[in-house]
């Protein structure tokens, strides 16, 4: 009972005090984006961050599953969010569109952050963050601490064997996504994008036994059955696994535009080096 | 037209379509590499595209689409109603829903026949319900009224159980067991559904002569030595099987056993034993052009067969409300 008042007289508080002022660095912050989700994590400092989305605590999907333990846990909802009498709510510019609206016409600040498509945009979210958070020192860190990595893991891309990203449903990315760049800069061609895609899309089984890659790159399949990952026990495809490579990458390590794409860079380099060995 | 021309007609329309389904797909092969690939090997790529994605594709097009044609027209020709058909009493839906349990709790992981023993059991309770619920002199409105209560608690169960499902891909396949979609299936699918097909063909396919001596009336069936439990039981299975496995596969496809066998019925002067081998050839051929347009008119997007099987099916429905009321007034 304490602790609904508690937080009913935050809500009054805030409420009478809610005139947007130019706050230095917000105190109270609330992210509902698996991605914004981790970069906050990274860049917030101490205490600052109060609450990350729900999906941030699945190991399959979440690079920082372990780190979310420490907040709690909100849905994306906007009654949930309101209560926590956030300074600040970070969200994706995808995800949960109603909410934001609803947060905005209730007063709350709100950031948007689109989905990284490149490598070049993780370094753009993460100086993004440290704005938003106050925190550009820490934020300016982060970005070089990444540099560095991606320059060590890095493949020398004299060769490339022509690699193929093919997920749940026949699903493949093409050059401007997050992973055709992870691929690009891991020394592989996109198949994807001799097949005509730039973004996504639907890769036809046949296409793919057409162009016979030298790789073939998978994502997370889950334990439960669903007939999207049907595609993956189909005779066509495994007689091509049976004689091409396969690579499987965490989806954790690239669904999001966060430093933790050095370890599917590192993976495929692995897997391409794999490759050229076998030649 | 003669029967025997209406049948040669038919298997010509059929092997044109099969052909066409056969040639056409995404990877731009030609006819003579596609056909030298699937008969002699070719290279081990267009093989493997000829032989393990488009000839299970093709197969199951043509023994799915004869299976719905075929179980519509004996239901048609046992109900004496021009409305049964699989997929409007709920037998489409309910073996969808048999499949569903059996794919998305792991069963048929484990145990491949679980998909169409599933969906056969599925199919056998859709059509026991819709009977005992409408019995079998129903008339036209009970009959539809426990098909559309059948199918509609079928579907919701399906939904159910996807949303349920800890699998994010699950929910977004409920689309595909209502509608139905020959997408990436292979021979394992043939393989399955195929046996109990066959099955449900040969029980259907030998009531020819009973059907007919029921289109003059229960007596005269009876007095002419048909027994109708037995020609009960055999159209009962018979659907269960053939229509059962085909779902388990393929999804809920509806509409084909109800315009096929429209279509063709006077054609062969109202004869049921004559419009059973037509209406399988139909239904063949219905669903292998659908099919084809699947493929043709939106390449990559993976279009559900069931929304070309309603659009032209709707309209003939519509259609059909319209001929009925005009009987009435």
């Amino acid at each position: 009972m304490r602790a609904v008042r508690a937080v009913l007289w935050r809500v009054v508080l805030w409420l009478m005090l809610s005139t947007p002022a130019v706050a230095e660095a917000p105190a109270r912050v609330v992210s509902m984006n698996l991605c914004t989700d981790q970069l906050a994590m990274l860049v917030a400092a101490p205490g600052q961050l109060i609450s990350v989305s729900y999906l941030a605590h699945d190991p399959g999907t979440s690079a920082m599953a372990e780190e979310a333990q420490r907040y709690d846990t909100n849905h994306g909802l906007a009654e949930e969010i309101f209560l926590l009498a956030p300074d600040l709510v970070i969200a994706g510019t995808f995800t949960t569109r109603a909410t934001v609206s609803m947060l905005r016409r209730l007063g709350v600040e709100v950031v948007e952050f689109a989905p990284a498509s490149s490598l070049d945009d993780i370094r753009t979210r993460l100086t993004e963050m440290g704005k938003a958070l106050g925190r550009e020192t820490a934020a300016a860190e982060i970005v070089a601490r990444f540099d560095a990595d991606l320059a060590s893991a890095k493949a020398k891309a004299d060769v490339r064997p022509r690699a193929a990203l093919y997920f749940s449903n026949g699903y493949t990315l093409g050059r401007s996504t997050l992973a055709g760049a992870v691929l690009e800069a891991a020394g592989l061609a996109n198949i994807a994008i001799e097949a005509g895609h730039e973004g996504g899309g639907h890769l036809p089984l046949e296409q793919l036994i057409q162009a016979t890659p030298d790789l073939v790159v998978t994502g997370r399949t889950y334990d439960t059955p669903a007939r999207a990952q049907e595609i993956f026990q189909h005779p066509a495809l495994k007689a091509l696994r049976a004689r091409t490579q396969t690579a499987p990458v965490a989806d954790r390590d690239w669904v999001c535009g966060t430093p933790f794409v050095i370890a599917a860079i590192r993976r495929l380099v692995a897997a391409r080096d794999g490759v050229l060995e076998a030649r | 037209m003669p029967y025997r021309a209406l049948l040669a007609c038919l298997s010509a329309l059929v092997g044109v379509l099969v052909a066409a389904s056969l040639l056409i797909g995404p990877a731009a092969l030609g006819p003579t590499e596609s056909l030298r690939a699937l008969f002699a090997g070719g290279t081990e790529a267009t093989a493997l595209i000829m032989r393990e994605i488009r000839l299970p594709r093709t197969i199951l097009a043509l023994t799915i689409g004869a299976s719905l044609g075929l179980s519509g027209a004996a239901l048609q020709g046992y109900l004496r109603n021009p409305l049964a058909e699989p997929g409007l009493i709920g037998v489409s839906s309910t073996a969808a829903l048999g499949a569903v349990i059996a794919v998305y709790t792991g069963l048929s992981a484990a145990f491949p026949l679980a998909l169409p023993l599933m969906g056969l059991a599925g199919a056998l309770l859709a059509v026991f319900l819709v009977l005992a619920l409408a019995g079998r002199d129903a008339g036209t409105l009970t009959l539809i009224l426990a098909g559309v209560a059948v199918t509609a608690f079928a579907g919701a169960l399906t939904s159910l159980a996807l949303n349920l499902s800890p699998n994010p891909f699950a929910a977004l396949e409920i689309v595909f067991w209502l509608l139905g979609s020959l997408s990436d299936r292979s021979l394992s699918h043939v393989w399955l559904a195929l046996p109990f097909m066959a099955v449900g063909w040969l029980l259907l396919a030998r009531l020819g002569r009973g059907l007919d001596a029921l289109s003059l009336g229960e007596e005269t069936a009876a007095s002419v030595g048909v027994r109708l439990g037995r020609l009960r039981l055999m159209v009962v299975l018979g659907t269960a099987a053939s229509v059962g496995a085909a779902t388990a596969v393929a999804g809920a496809i509806g509409f084909v056993g109800l315009v096929v066998p429209h279509l063709l019925r006077p054609l062969v002067g109202a004869q049921p034993s004559r419009l059973l081998p037509v209406s399988a050839l139909g239904g063949a051929a219905m669903l292998l052009a659908a099919d084809i347009l699947v493929r043709v008119v939106a390449p990559g997007r993976d279009l559900k067969l069931g929304v070309l099987t309603a659009l032209v099916g709707a309209p003939f429905f519509l259609w059909l409300v319209w001929q009925s009321r005009r009987r009435l007034a």
